[in-house]
């Protein structure tokens, strides 16, 4: 079942096709949708347009509820007219927010497209902010703006910014870098403590209290490909990144924690004893999937920047082919890993010109397609099956016991298909 | 600035994004920066459409930002008409684009494409979706709309109908039976289903309907003066404004406003006796404007309720709205700020609220029964089944869905007589609303709290437990069920999480 292609022929060398053109993709305030989940005593304070406004709404669907600690700051014409009074408007919306919110214990400022266009300093309105509100707030700024971050990349700028405020320590930690649902992020730090690597943190934390130090000594782990930027601040605060492939699936989980036992000298009976079981779990679930997945082509938009993990996993262990992998970025450093594990043989590109890539998917007519909202039911209308990428970012994937679950998000659609035939007179057309 | 979590609109050009997805053979070009094409989404995931919409972005980056910008809208606009070949395009900014001051209309222009390129303005810091609506489609129609002459047989245009409206699909189809019932042909829907040649022969018909007024009334207004073709100004909501519109076309047309109701159900639906008890319920009713007028009407006048009080988000229609609350005699809220709208439905009380899909999470909180009424919508609000507003099937389909959530009378008679009693006690509500399930008995019923498996007596220890709560709720039950069943098969009478996980593996076939 398992690809037994040796690892020398992976992707590594494949050329990237780069294109440019009309790109179907969020932007970076998405990230705010699980960052503030993860982070109970931040509020995201967007400063933006209705546009922006509209956009978390229709990102957060159903969990727009009474009060979520996110919102944002709409700039109307007297903001555009002159800057100062913009930054007076912002200081009085701040102090209303946090009279109304006193729980609230990290503000984080974050540009907008058209807040970046007009150059409002919102670094120097946190800073100033920070002040004001000191001790009880710290105010931190970055951009989730359309035109700098392309959807999990606002979760990078956001982490990225939060990496310079870090206290200083000498201690000899390691960093988990990356929000990982909360039941993920315990698996994690349950495997690493049972092989004896006691003094962990994780980035972000939950509340600001429990933040992380960081020191020349740290070494760090990232548990997602798209942190390109924290890993870059992360390295110019002195700390040393652990390579590996992301932890999706046995095999990228095993390899994952292989390299950070390597790291803290855990011996392979150790690491044998502790991944055993979990393991063997992880590839009798994986299995259960694979039988639907095995030989299906697959086909991914870019997105998230996950999909080149997620290839390796679909390819290598339920026995998918890939037909095109598209990222919106390729961090060579970050993702060599993973490509080196892919078998050869897919388009792997960077960017998007969606029309043109739209063409090649049509002719392709993958088995699955991996691809935004905007697109999955178009798509479905073609008779193709899709598999929503946000779903990817929203529910628990990494780790051993995901594993299966992980499979199971891609053969749904699948076995959906194949139960509906008939009804949708594109279907036939399709088979 | 201005603080805002929901906003019942959205920026003006998701407006002209529903006209153009709404008609065919129109393309809009839309300089737009990377993110703003997740309004495709409100197209192709709520209202469902099995198409995207005909709509490219731009997508400008930082790294374009400069001279490069007006490049990327030629080079976008140009490649628009190659690959789709439309009979029209328009073209516009959205927020950001506004900004950088490229302008699209001028750019457009140079490029000498065969077709006509209507150009919008639509000003994103201080107008919303419906301006965006209504601005567009008004434009749309000025550019290629020209007097004609008259159809031989009496006809009009529908017009307000876009993408993304509550409800215009099956409106569109009521009305248009409505009127072939008094001998009057449909002779463009426009913007929902028409072409930019469609528009261009909406000058041959006798009159138009003016179905939304949030969408259509400039366009409206300026048929009426170039074209001379007076507007309807009854929205056909409600079986007394359905009769009023009938006898409005009639005037206008000179032909009789009798046309067959034998299927009209509500009026003796409401008189029966068992909606008795429907009397002086008093009712709180928000939503776009169009809409807020036709429930008070059919709140009051057909349901027999008492109108609280009215509001709505669109101050185009503020000066309408207030007039209305005078005529009811209650308070008029002209508001898109939430918040005030529950602060208004707290301290009014009202026994049930008719509004928008915020209206219901209002509702939620507080325990105030809530029918939709009005855009903004969810996808629950995009039906399969024949669900419209307008005419004599509208009113049946608004009777049913206002009295539905409302505790029946006969319940409400028992909630009465049997008070104290645990299953009708005040606080029970009505008996298909699983949220409003008597505290006590809820948190009886709560299946963390049981640690002891009834029959088996397998024990979960505190690790298991606190795992298993990790699981979301929705799932946790069957988690929780299959973790049982997996360990008294196995002989194992204490949960560990590493038990967990065996049986989620095990189960995972």
């Amino acid at each position: 079942m398992n690809d037994q292609t040796p690892i020398t022929t992976g992707c590594s060398d494949t050329p990237v096709l780069k294109q440019r053109g009309q790109r179907e993709v969020f932007c970076g305030l998405t990230g705010i949708i699980w960052l503030h989940r993860k982070m109970q005593d931040a509020f995201f304070l967007v400063v933006g347009s209705r546009t922006c406004a509209h956009l978390l709404q229709s990102a957060a669907g159903v969990m727009i509820f009474a009060e979520p600690r996110f919102g944002t700051a709409i700039l109307e014409e007297k903001d555009l007219a002159g800057l100062v009074d913009a930054n007076q408007e912002l200081d009085r919306e701040v102090s209303r927010l946090l009279a109304r919110r006193p729980d609230i214990k990290q503000l984080f400022l974050v540009g907008s497209c058209p807040s970046e266009v007009i150059k409002l300093d919102l670094a120097r309105a946190a800073e100033r902010l920070t002040e004001i509100y000191n001790p009880n707030v710290r105010v931190i700024n970055f951009s989730g703006s359309g035109i700098e971050t392309t959807f999990t990349q606002g979760e990078d700028a956001c982490l990225a910014a939060m990496v310079p405020m870090l206290p200083n320590t000498n201690e000899r930690e390691l960093l988990l870098v990356g929000a990982l649902p909360d039941v993920v992020e315990d698996q994690a730090l349950q495997l690493l403590s049972d092989m004896g690597i006691s003094k962990i943190r994780v980035l972000p934390a939950h509340r600001v209290d429990a933040q992380t130090a960081l020191g020349p000594n740290t070494v760090f782990a990232l548990t997602q490909p798209f942190l390109g930027d924290t890993h870059a601040e992360l390295i110019r605060r002195g700390a040393r990144h652990i390579a590996a492939p992301f932890p999706f699936g046995e095999e990228g989980t095993t390899a994952w924690l292989r390299a950070i036992a390597d790291e803290f000298g855990v011996d392979q009976d150790m690491f044998d004893r502790v991944t055993q079981a979990p393991r063997a779990r992880a590839r009798k679930a994986i299995q259960a999937q694979a039988k639907i997945l095995n030989g299906k082509s697959i086909f991914f938009f870019p997105d998230s920047q996950l999909e080149i993990p997620l290839a390796r996993f679909l390819t290598r262990e339920c026995g998918m082919k890939a037909i095109e992998v598209g990222a919106p970025y390729i961090h060579g450093d970050l993702i060599g890993p993973d490509l080196e594990l892919l078998p050869k043989g897919p388009v792997i590109s960077e960017g998007q010109d969606v029309d043109l890539q739209l063409d090649r998917c049509r002719a392709a007519r993958p088995d699955l397609t991996v691809c935004g909202l905007g697109l999955a039911n178009p798509l479905e209308g073609e008779g193709l099956s899709t598999k929503w990428a946000i779903e990817l970012v929203f529910t628990p994937v990494h780790f051993y016991e995901q594993a299966g679950d992980l499979a199971g998000l891609f053969a749904r659609p699948l076995r959906r298909k194949s139960l509906l035939t008939g009804f949708h007179p594109n279907m036939q057309a399709a088979e | 600035m201005k603080l805002t979590v929901w906003t019942y609109e959205g920026p003006p050009h998701v407006g002209a994004m529903r006209v153009a997805t709404g008609m065919k053979g129109l393309h809009y070009v839309l300089h737009a920066p990377q993110g703003d094409t997740y309004a495709d989404l409100l197209f192709t995931m709520i209202e469902r459409r099995d198409h995207r919409p005909p709509v490219t972005y731009t997508t400008f980056q930082a790294r374009d930002l400069g001279s490069d910008t007006a490049h990327l809208f030629k080079d976008a606009c140009q490649q628009a008409y190659d690959r789709f070949k439309p009979e029209a395009i328009i073209v516009g900014a959205s927020c950001t684009a506004e900004l950088i001051q490229d302008d699209p209309g001028g750019l457009a222009e140079t490029l000498g494409l065969p077709i006509p390129v209507i150009p919008l303005e639509l000003p994103s810091y201080q107008r919303k979706e419906n301006f965006g609506a209504d601005e567009t489609f008004f434009q749309i129609v000025r550019h290629l709309a020209r007097p004609m002459e008259k159809t031989a047989q009496v006809s009009c245009n529908i017009i307000g109908p876009t993408a993304l409206g509550f409800r215009h699909r099956d409106d569109i189809q009521e009305l248009t039976a409505l009127l072939f019932d008094m001998g009057v042909q449909v002779n463009v829907v426009a913007p929902m289903g028409a072409s930019p040649s469609d528009i261009a022969r909406m000058g041959q018909a006798h009159f138009n309907v003016l179905l939304y007024p949030e969408t259509a009334e400039a366009a409206a207004r300026w048929m009426e003066r170039d074209l001379g073709q007076p507007y309807t100004k009854i929205v056909p909501i409600g079986v007394g404004a359905t009769r009023d519109f009938l006898a409005e076309v009639a005037a206008i047309t000179s032909l009789s406003p009798q046309v067959d109701d034998s299927r009209l159900r509500l009026p003796w639906w409401s008189s029966s006796v068992d909606s008795t008890y429907l009397t002086g319920k008093r009712v709180f009713i928000f939503g776009d404007a169009t809409h807020v007028k036709a429930s008070a009407r059919i709140a009051r006048d057909e349901m027999g309720f008492e109108v609280a009080g009215i509001g709505c988000y669109n101050r185009e229609f503020a000066r309408d709205i207030r007039a209305l609350g005078k005529e009811l005699g209650v308070d008029s809220l002209i508001s898109d700020d939430y918040l005030e709208v529950e602060r208004v439905i707290e301290e009014l009380q009202p026994e049930m609220i008719l509004g928008t899909q915020m209206e219901r999470h209002i509702g939620k909180r507080l325990g105030i029964p809530c029918a939709v009424i009005s855009a903004p919508v969810h996808v629950q609000d995009f039906p399969a089944r024949y669900s419209p507003q307008v005419g004599f099937e509208g009113a049946n389909v608004i009777f049913d869905t206002w009295i539905h959530p409302l505790v029946m009378g006969l319940e409400e008679h028992l909630l009465h007589m049997f008070r104290d009693d645990f299953e009708f006690h005040d606080e029970a509500g009505p008996s298909h609303h699983g949220g409003h399930m008597p505290k006590d008995i809820a948190a009886a019923a709560d299946p963390q709290k049981t640690v002891l498996l009834e029959d088996g007596n397998v024990i979960w220890l505190d690790a298991a437990e606190r795992e298993l709560k990790k699981i979301p709720f929705f799932v946790r039950g069957k988690a929780k069920r299959n973790t049982e069943k997996f360990a008294s098969e196995k002989g194992v009478n204490q949960i560990s999480v590493e038990t967990l996980y065996e049986a989620k593996a095990h189960y995972a076939r």
